[in-house]
């Protein structure tokens, strides 16, 4: 299914079997598992239908004027030239038809932006280049980045079926449900699109967007951001997961105790020490998840917007400074804070993993209690 | 170049020179705009007096409160609670809670941002830690209030209003001044 | 419509010009200001088109193969950047400045030495937004239409250079801009009402109007973008009380009058092309001259419908629906006043003409897709998406540029005085046709499968499409250096053309001789 066919077709082809075609999964709009994206796919066709019409008749007549006027035909020129009872003609009907177009049109537009009497809240963030989604109904919040490895992206290993439109953690929502989105953003403008439920909005900074969608049928639905972000605008994909209502539940609790446990696991942590060859594991795995974008799988970075954390003087020497722009980011900067994206494990592995990888050798092994007592502050250091 | 075509010349220039401005212009108008409108959910940068308004017993409004802090702001922002259900033209206070967990002093300014953006006209904030900048010190907590009241005119059809604050990290453009109260909250 | 009664030949035996580098340096002759406009368009478009074809070779096959996704996004801004300021805008001007002048019986353009700064000008701001490419940090990336807070907090060191670069561009776009209405308002021969004005005059006149309009407003929200980076200003940044969306109401508020900039002349050029080829005088001149007003005025008016997924509010959002639809009607009538002209013509096919039915079909599918965007509902599924790519690519590459080229090859006689080579000008032009089609038809479909615009890298269901793409692009590339040998050919010699070259043909114009002289209309003609 990941193959079209599409593009062995000759032009003349595609261009008359445009509509046939049209009905063709991978060749148009989806009709999406939602009342409002099948609406949207039905208006979309109408217009299309309406367009191809107009197409046919513009086109037709030009087509026989240019087979039939033709001087190699021997023809005399006419002498008309203005008309205005043609011209009244043509300019009305184009305005009736687009009161057609209009009246279906707003009528869908009014049905999605009602966004009243939802069941579940979730609150979309999003940041270079991650989704970060907050339930507001439950005690649940994570990060959902992209989980195609980089060496499918660089070609070192065969390309997976469902190639940069997977995520480490999707969105969970239930079906036949009323789901509201809300929608912001840490940096730049973003924008969620999964074409299944026919939702775009953008996510813009400091101000707060609103979508919403009643699933019908379980399954996984994939989209993309689509506002240019930046360098990996084309690397935050979306997945929404869809379940039904009783199984939604039960991943809530396992989400909500999952997501406990991390808290207790971090209070289990500060007493351990962890040794380098677990954290330089941990770490890397990390760092090419959520660093190695900017500053590169070798630690290069790309200068001067991302520099080299190779040889860098903060990873070989000032380990405060390493955990202060872990944990705080550089403000002014695209360096995040990533004291609330990543669990303290994550943290202190990556920080580690940075002081060690790709030459560096400091020997250093931070220890989560280092990081967390950073993190605490509270004017002790 | 005669006479007649130095005036173009001239009245053209002009309208270079106007539309120019009119781009400039477009900034206040759109705050104008806006406040006229409710585009982009943007609520009043003024406190409104509390009116003795009619409270409508009959309707209930849902008050969903987001508070974000900022990937770059480091301090903690949450509302006490989440949602609250208030009768329009009832005054209600709620407070947020800030904690500056860093050994430095932070300065932080609150984004207000409501949705529907329309019901934003129908929001009135009578006072709110949002109109001004917030310090606070190192190690520090403090609750940040927020006074309000929902106008009885709002449209049958909202139900529910969201209203978002993202904290931001302005420690840089820090002026203090005596108009800032926000020294009292923090010590 | 109108007929020269004193013929005005006397030019020829005072032809004297300047030669050397101070001949183009120091010029203020409308013909040689017109000519350098054209080339230095002419090699924009290679500059663009290369990038175009990094672009294309990078989304060849899936992965990441040629450039890392930072140098992408460069390559797609300053493409845009290029194309949109750098070929098409100033090949209108270019065109302009050759034609209007003789089209109106003026013996020059009105401001001859602020032409010659409006030109020269040009290549500097090209040459500092092509070198902060190889700056560190490299040149702009947020795209071209530098949406903030990416063009202003999180944008390189370069930008600076970007918005000096904007400005220039800008200024000089106003100077030519004033320069057209002057010559447009002043410098008719006696007898040229307003209206026996030739369409490509009253395109250019209400074209300018609408880039004195709008340019400044680009100037303010560079200068914005520009204070908000560098100078602590906070129009766009929601942390100090701006709102990025302003942006976008700013820039779009130049943006889509900056649309009609880059198709109005177009029009023009076409109205000039198939009455000359049809043998039958214009249908509906005047109705041509109040639906490019009204597509002018519209174009205030439509300037959210590339921000439907803003979150406007439902009110606004059907404003700006109702607006874009109704734009389709006097585009309508343009495209329906094309037809009638070819009714019952007796029509020839020379290349002007094949790139003239041409630019009528492929511009009327990138018109219908805009139709289609503008129904809000659909465009939350068709925004930012290769739908919007194909669509504005039918209407700038297979619209203006086809007109430009149409243009090019229609008064190519006049300007050189040889005709140019009507077998390679064909093979050009059915080159060009097939792989523009290749290129940018089946981005319709990619774009409504779901594929987003301005991405490195893609899903697997879209890697045929692309290859598939990818091939056209490169095809089109190709076609265009048959163009180049054809103009080369054409200057350098070829059979004699006529005073009046076309058959068909009726204007000013082509009562010069070819080539036109140096100087031209000395003594204003008298036009009944």
């Amino acid at each position: 299914m990941a193959k079209t066919r599409g593009w062995r077709w000759s032009l003349p082809a595609l261009l008359l079997a445009g509509p046939a075609c049209a009905s063709g999964s991978n060749l148009n709009m989806t009709p999406g598992v939602t009342d409002i994206s099948l609406q949207v796919y039905n208006l979309h066709m109408t217009i299309f239908w309406i367009c191809c019409a107009i197409g046919l008749v513009v086109f037709g007549a030009m087509f026989v004027s240019i087979l039939l006027h033709r001087k190699s035909r021997g023809v005399e020129p006419a002498t008309f030239h203005e008309s205005t009872k043609v011209e009244i003609i043509w300019t009305a009907i184009p305005v009736l038809i687009l009161i057609v177009m209009a009246i279906p049109a707003t009528r869908v537009l009014i049905a999605m932006e009602d966004t009243s009497d939802s069941d579940v809240t979730v609150l979309i963030t999003g940041s270079q280049w991650r989704w970060h989604y907050e339930y507001l109904d439950y005690d649940i919040n994570y990060f959902s980045i992209l989980a195609t490895p980089r060496g499918q992206i660089e070609g070192r290993l065969p390309k997976g079926e469902n190639y940069l439109l997977e995520v480490d953690r999707p969105l969970v929502i239930p079906t036949d449900k009323k789901v509201r989105f809300l929608m912001t953003s840490d940096d730049v403008i973003h924008s969620w699109w999964v074409p299944d439920f026919a939702i775009k909005k953008d996510t813009n900074p400091g101000f707060i967007n609103e979508a919403w969608t009643q699933v019908n049928e379980p399954g996984i639905y994939r989209g993309q951001c689509t506002e240019l972000c930046g360098m990996d605008h084309g690397f935050m994909p979306i997945v929404v997961i869809a379940k039904e209502p009783a199984d939604f539940e039960i991943w809530a609790k396992a989400e909500e105790a999952r997501i406990a446990e991390i808290r207790e696991e971090e209070q289990r942590l500060l007493a351990l020490q962890m040794n380098l060859d677990e954290q330089m594991e941990l770490g890397e795995r990390v760092y090419m998840a959520h660093c190695a974008a900017c500053h590169q799988p070798n630690g290069e970075g790309l200068p001067p917007m991302f520099p080299a954390l190779k040889g860098n003087q903060v990873t070989m020497e000032d380990r405060a400074e390493h955990i202060k722009v872990m944990v705080d980011g550089r403000p002014g900067t695209s360096m995040a804070s990533f004291a609330r994206q990543l669990s303290l494990r994550e943290l202190t592995s990556v920080i580690t993993y940075g002081r060690n990888a790709w030459g560096n050798d400091t020997g250093d092994v931070v220890q989560a209690a280092e990081v967390y007592e950073y993190m605490q502050g509270k004017g002790s250091n | 170049m005669n006479a007649k075509q130095s005036t173009l010349i001239g009245k053209l220039s002009l309208l270079v020179v106007a539309m120019f401005a009119f781009g400039y212009a477009l900034v206040p108008l759109y705050d104008v705009f806006c406040d006229i409108t409710g585009i982009n959910g943007k609520t009043a940068a003024e406190p409104v007096s509390a009116e003795e308004a009619i409270v409508d017993t009959s309707r209930e409004i849902t008050i969903e409160f987001i508070a974000r802090p900022n990937q770059q702001m480091p301090w903690i922002f949450k509302p006490e609670v989440r949602r609250m259900t208030v009768h329009p033209g009832e005054i209600h206070v709620m407070n947020y809670l800030a904690e500056n967990p860093t050994i430095r002093s932070i300065v932080g300014q609150a984004v207000p941002s409501v949705s529907p953006g329309r019901a934003a006209l129908f929001f009135h904030k009578i006072e709110c830690f949002c109109f001004t900048q917030q310090y606070l010190a190192g190690g520090k907590d403090m609750l940040m209030p927020l006074q309000f009241y929902v106008d009885p005119a709002l449209p049958a059809q909202y139900s529910t209003i969201t209203l978002s604050y993202t904290l931001y990290d302005v420690t840089a453009q820090w002026q203090p001044d005596e108009h800032d109260n926000a020294s009292e909250f923090g010590e | 419509m109108s007929t020269v009664t004193t013929a005005d030949h006397h030019d020829e035996h005072h032809d004297h010009k300047p030669t050397g580098i101070k001949r183009w340096l120091f010029t203020t002759n409308h013909k040689d200001i017109g000519s350098m406009y054209l080339i230095f368009a002419l090699v924009m478009f290679f500059i663009g088109g290369a990038m175009a074809m990094v672009i294309r070779l990078e989304l060849f096959q899936p992965g990441l193969q040629f450039v890392d996704p930072q140098f992408f996004n460069q390559m797609t801004t300053v493409h845009g950047l290029i194309m949109v300021f750098g070929a098409v805008m100033p090949a209108f001007t270019g065109l302009a400045n050759w034609m209007i002048p003789m089209m109106i019986g003026a013996p020059d353009m009105a401001l001859p030495r602020m032409n010659n700064w409006s030109f020269w000008i040009l290549p500097f701001a090209f040459l500092i937004l092509l070198i902060t490419l190889f700056m560190p940090g490299g040149g702009p990336d947020f795209g071209w239409t530098f949406y903030a807070p990416l063009s202003t907090t999180y944008s390189n060191d370069t930008t600076a250079l970007f918005v000096f670069s904007v400005h220039i561009m800008g200024i000089s776009s106003i100077m030519g801009a004033i320069n057209v209405i002057v010559t447009i308002v002043n410098m008719r021969a006696p007898g040229m009402t307003w209206m026996k004005m030739p369409l490509f005059v009253w395109t250019w006149l209400i074209t300018a109007f609408l880039l004195i309009m709008v340019m400044p407003v680009l100037a303010g929200v560079v200068t914005m973008v520009l204070t908000d980076k560098y100078f602590a200003t906070s129009f766009f940044d929601a942390a100090g009380g701006g709102d990025p969306v302003l942006f976008q109401h700013i820039f779009w508020f130049f943006g889509h009058p900056e649309v009609y900039i880059m198709i109005l002349p177009a029009f023009g050029i076409v109205s000039a092309i198939v009455p000359t080829f049809a043998r039958k005088k214009l249908f509906g001149y005047a109705s041509m001259v109040y639906a490019t007003a009204s597509i002018a005025i519209l174009s205030f008016l439509v300037w959210a419908h590339h921000m439907f997924t803003t979150g406007m509010p439902v009110f606004a959002t059907l404003f700006f629906m109702y607006t874009t639809m109704l734009i389709a009607v006097p585009t309508g009538v343009k495209v329906f006043n094309w037809v009638a002209t070819m009714w019952r013509g007796a029509m020839t096919f020379e290349v002007p003409m094949m790139f003239a039915l041409a630019f009528i079909v492929l511009f009327t599918i990138g018109g219908l897709s805009g139709v289609m965007l503008a129904i809000t509902p659909a465009d939350f599924q068709y925004h930012d998406t290769y739908f919007v790519v194909a669509h504005f690519h039918y209407v700038l590459v297979s619209g203006a540029v086809f007109s430009i080229v149409a243009a090019a090859y229609y008064w190519l006689p006049k300007w050189t005085g040889h005709m140019y080579d009507e077998k390679l000008g064909q093979l050009h032009f059915w080159c060009s046709l097939i792989s523009v089609n290749l290129l940018f038809f089946p981005m319709h479909f990619v774009g409504l499968a779901g594929m987003p615009r301005r991405i490195p890298d893609y899903a697997l269901q879209f890697a045929d499409f692309n290859a598939f793409i990818s091939v056209g692009g490169f095809l089109f590339g190709l076609s265009q250096l048959i163009f180049v040998w054809v103009i080369i050919k054409c200057a350098r010699g070829g059979e004699k053309a006529t005073a009046q070259v076309w058959e068909g043909a009726e204007g000013l114009e082509w009562e010069v001789p070819s080539p036109a002289p140096y100087h031209t209309f000395g003594t204003p003609p008298q036009i009944k």
